[in-house]
């Protein structure tokens, strides 16, 4: 085990890497660029020993990655905003052909106007591809999870397409200590991916041709029993890389000081990560708050939302927007929580366009909520922006 | 080479979904005879999507992975890495995509696929519109041609794509013709022997979609030919060599056939005969073609 200081992108092109692709395909759209410059180093001094493409789009980057694993190897990619935007249509075709390709993205801002810095609808506008989706608060966690990402996508029981979002610059170009195992302990964790079918001249077979609507309806099922068991596994995967790695990242939820709390704040990304000062100040001062910072947001942590709500009222933070609804994470714990509890659901909208939510911002999000003073739904900071 | 001297061998199996008089299947066969069943096939959006059958069943008896309209070359991309590393190197990778999927929108992933020297055949199998979504224009639909989307008429002339890939300078192109099966096998088996990017085009005179008899595809692609509208040729090593009647047009041997001969014969051109002969229309696509092989005769010797 070494201790490395570096970004998060850096960060998650070494935990591509130490996972042993055959195949990576990218295109540089920023802020992701560092991720597979990194990687293109890596090519040069022989510690990666895979293909690497150097598309001419991140539309042609999901395509290859396609061509790539139907063959069956394993294949990684890395993308961001824009850059999602544009693979949408094959990620939508990656998640329905069955292909356990892993990306991972760095959340930024949608233009115009064009903006570098973090929010999160660009992989939110992904929610309905059919991709698990994870959100990271550290680079740690990013190491954490590209690794086990590959398991479960893998996984037999799963064989579906993996997105690990984490945020521009926040994470992307921050430097952090991380704790990188030896690459003996990555092997013996990941194994050699066995695929169970793959494009092979040995027994000819046509992937993707015209399906009738049953036979359709029945793919889509299997989608969704695969992210039932996705849910299954990704406790299992996490204990197991606990075990080999000393780190645990894999709950659905990161829950912190939430005992005995009669408020819980729930946040993805950074903004989980800084909620945690925010939670400790608050306590402080005899508020019983905890945080549950969502890290699996597909398949949806229904089920933990809901032993939220029957313990605690809830409190989103949502830096995305649904234009017309409300923040994506707010909409889904509601939904979880109809018909299941009494909780009130306080939703916000904050730190879209990258705007910096501090541990104090999140203090007086949360202090409004439980002052009685906040509507079901608004916008925090917009006034002064 | 005749006809009776292909392989026997089929790859594409009886029972396929495809029109009667299909040439795009006429040229599948010939193309998987000359490059056997060591192959990969990488499909996008087309006709073929089609003729390969509705699963659970097969027309073919390869492996074929189904990809987006502008991915084909991207996705060939992505097999052809996975295999080298697999040091599969030797399964022949082979996207075959229509001409809207080539001409329009996978343009840019076959460019990029081109540049960076993708080891794979790309074959476009040219049928001048976009048939299988319903007889669309397409950028290689000839002027004054009728499609649904051009009712009057293509007020256009179509794209050069050949001369686009040239710009490439790529190991090996060449411009074939459903109707000439022993040319197609040829120029299929010279592809498979050279490494790095080929590109193939196999112009495919579309029953339904040009408005002609079925029993007439052969005909109608050997006209094509013979008048000019369509060429044959290699592209090696920046050179280009035209063969068949096209070598003898090039020489000015022989003079092409008025393109007016192909198109009277064809539904889709109907308006240029009917109620009376749109003598100006004509005209312009008989320029046109001379301007084509004008432009041939300064450019390839």
């Amino acid at each position: 085990m070494t201790i490395v200081i570096d970004t998060g992108n850096h960060i998650a092109a070494k935990a591509a890497v130490m996972a042993k692709p055959d195949v990576v395909a990218a295109y540089p759209i920023t802020p992701q660029t560092t991720l597979v410059e990194d990687i293109a180093k890596y090519v040069e001094t022989g510690e990666f020993k895979g293909e690497y493409i150097c598309v001419e789009s991140e539309h042609s980057a999901m395509s290859a990655c396609i061509g790539a694993s139907a063959t069956g190897v394993r294949t990684f990619t890395g993308t961001s905003s824009h850059g999602l935007l544009l693979m949408h249509e094959m990620l939508h075709w990656a998640a329905l052909a069955r292909l356990p390709i892993v990306m991972c993205n760095i959340n930024r801002v949608v233009g115009p106007g064009w903006n570098i810095w973090s929010d999160e609808n660009d992989s939110i506008s992904q929610r309905d591809t059919g991709w698990i989706q994870f959100y990271c608060s550290s680079n740690q966690e990013i190491f954490d999870t590209v690794i086990q990402a590959f398991k479960l996508a893998e996984h037999e029981k799963v064989v579906l397409p993996v997105m690990i979002s984490y945020n521009a610059f926040i994470l992307s170009h921050t430097s952090m200590p991380v704790e990188i195992p030896e690459q003996k302990i990555v092997d013996d964790f990941l194994g050699e991916y066995k695929p169970k079918w793959k494009l092979d001249v040995e027994n000819p077979i046509t992937f993707g041709n015209i399906i009738g609507p049953s036979g359709y309806y029945k793919v889509r099922r299997a989608m969704w029993d695969a992210h039932e068991n996705a849910k299954k596994l990704i406790p299992q995967i996490a204990k197991e890389w606990e075990e080999k790695s000393g780190y645990h990242h894999g709950d659905f939820l990161e829950l912190y000081k939430c005992d005995g709390a009669d408020y819980v704040l729930l946040a993805m990304g950074a903004i989980g990560a800084e909620s945690k000062v925010a939670i400790d100040e608050m306590q402080k001062n005899g508020i019983k708050i905890g945080l549950a910072r969502v890290r699996t947001f597909r398949p949806s942590p229904k089920e933990e939302f809901i032993k939220l709500g029957k313990q605690a009222d809830l409190i989103v933070i949502d830096r995305n927007i649904s234009v017309g609804l409300g923040g994506a994470l707010f909409s889904e714990v509601k939904s979880a929580l109809y018909n299941k509890s009494d909780a009130k659901v306080y939703g916000f909208i904050a730190g879209l366009g990258g705007k910096d939510v501090t541990y104090k911002d999140i203090e007086a999000i949360c202090e409004k909520a439980i002052n009685g003073k906040a509507k079901e739904s608004e916008w925090y900071g917009v006034e002064e922006a | 080479m005749a006809i009776k001297d292909l392989p026997v061998e089929e790859c594409v199996l009886p029972g396929s979904a495809a029109c009667p008089g299909c040439p795009a299947t006429m040229g599948l066969r010939i193309v998987f005879k000359a490059l056997g069943k060591n192959t990969i096939m990488v499909v996008p959006a087309c006709c073929t999507s089609v003729i390969e059958s509705l699963y659970p069943n097969t027309s073919f008896d390869i492996p074929v992975m189904n990809i987006a309209f502008e991915a084909a070359a991207a996705g060939a991309s992505g097999v052809e890495a996975s295999l080298r590393k697999q040091g599969k190197g030797d399964i022949t990778v082979l996207a075959w995509a229509g001409d809207g999927g080539t001409y329009d929108i996978g343009i840019q992933a076959l460019s990029g696929a081109i540049e960076r020297g993708t080891n794979f055949i790309y074959i476009c199998y040219n049928n001048q519109i976009y048939s299988n979504t319903g007889i669309q224009r397409s950028g290689a639909t000839p002027y004054a041609a009728w499609t649904t989307t051009t009712v009057g008429g293509k007020t256009e002339f179509r794209k050069e794509m050949g001369e686009i890939i040239q710009a490439h300078h790529i190991p090996y192109a060449a411009q074939a013709c459903a109707s000439y099966p022993d040319d197609l096998y040829k120029k299929v088996k010279k592809a498979k022997s050279i490494k790095g990017p080929k590109y193939i085009e196999i112009l495919c005179p579309c029953p339904p979609g040009w408005r002609f008899d079925m029993e007439k595809t052969v005909d109608m692609g050997v006209l094509a030919v013979e008048t000019g509208a369509w060429a044959l040729y290699e592209y090696e090593n920046d050179v280009a060599t035209f063969n068949g009647k096209s070598k003898l047009i090039l020489e000015k041997k022989i003079k092409r056939k008025p393109v007016e001969e192909w198109i009277k014969l064809q539904g889709r051109f109907r308006h240029l005969f009917k109620p009376t002969r749109d003598s100006k229309r004509i005209k312009a696509i008989e320029d046109h073609t001379d301007q084509m092989w004008e432009r041939y005769r300064r450019c390839y010797k």
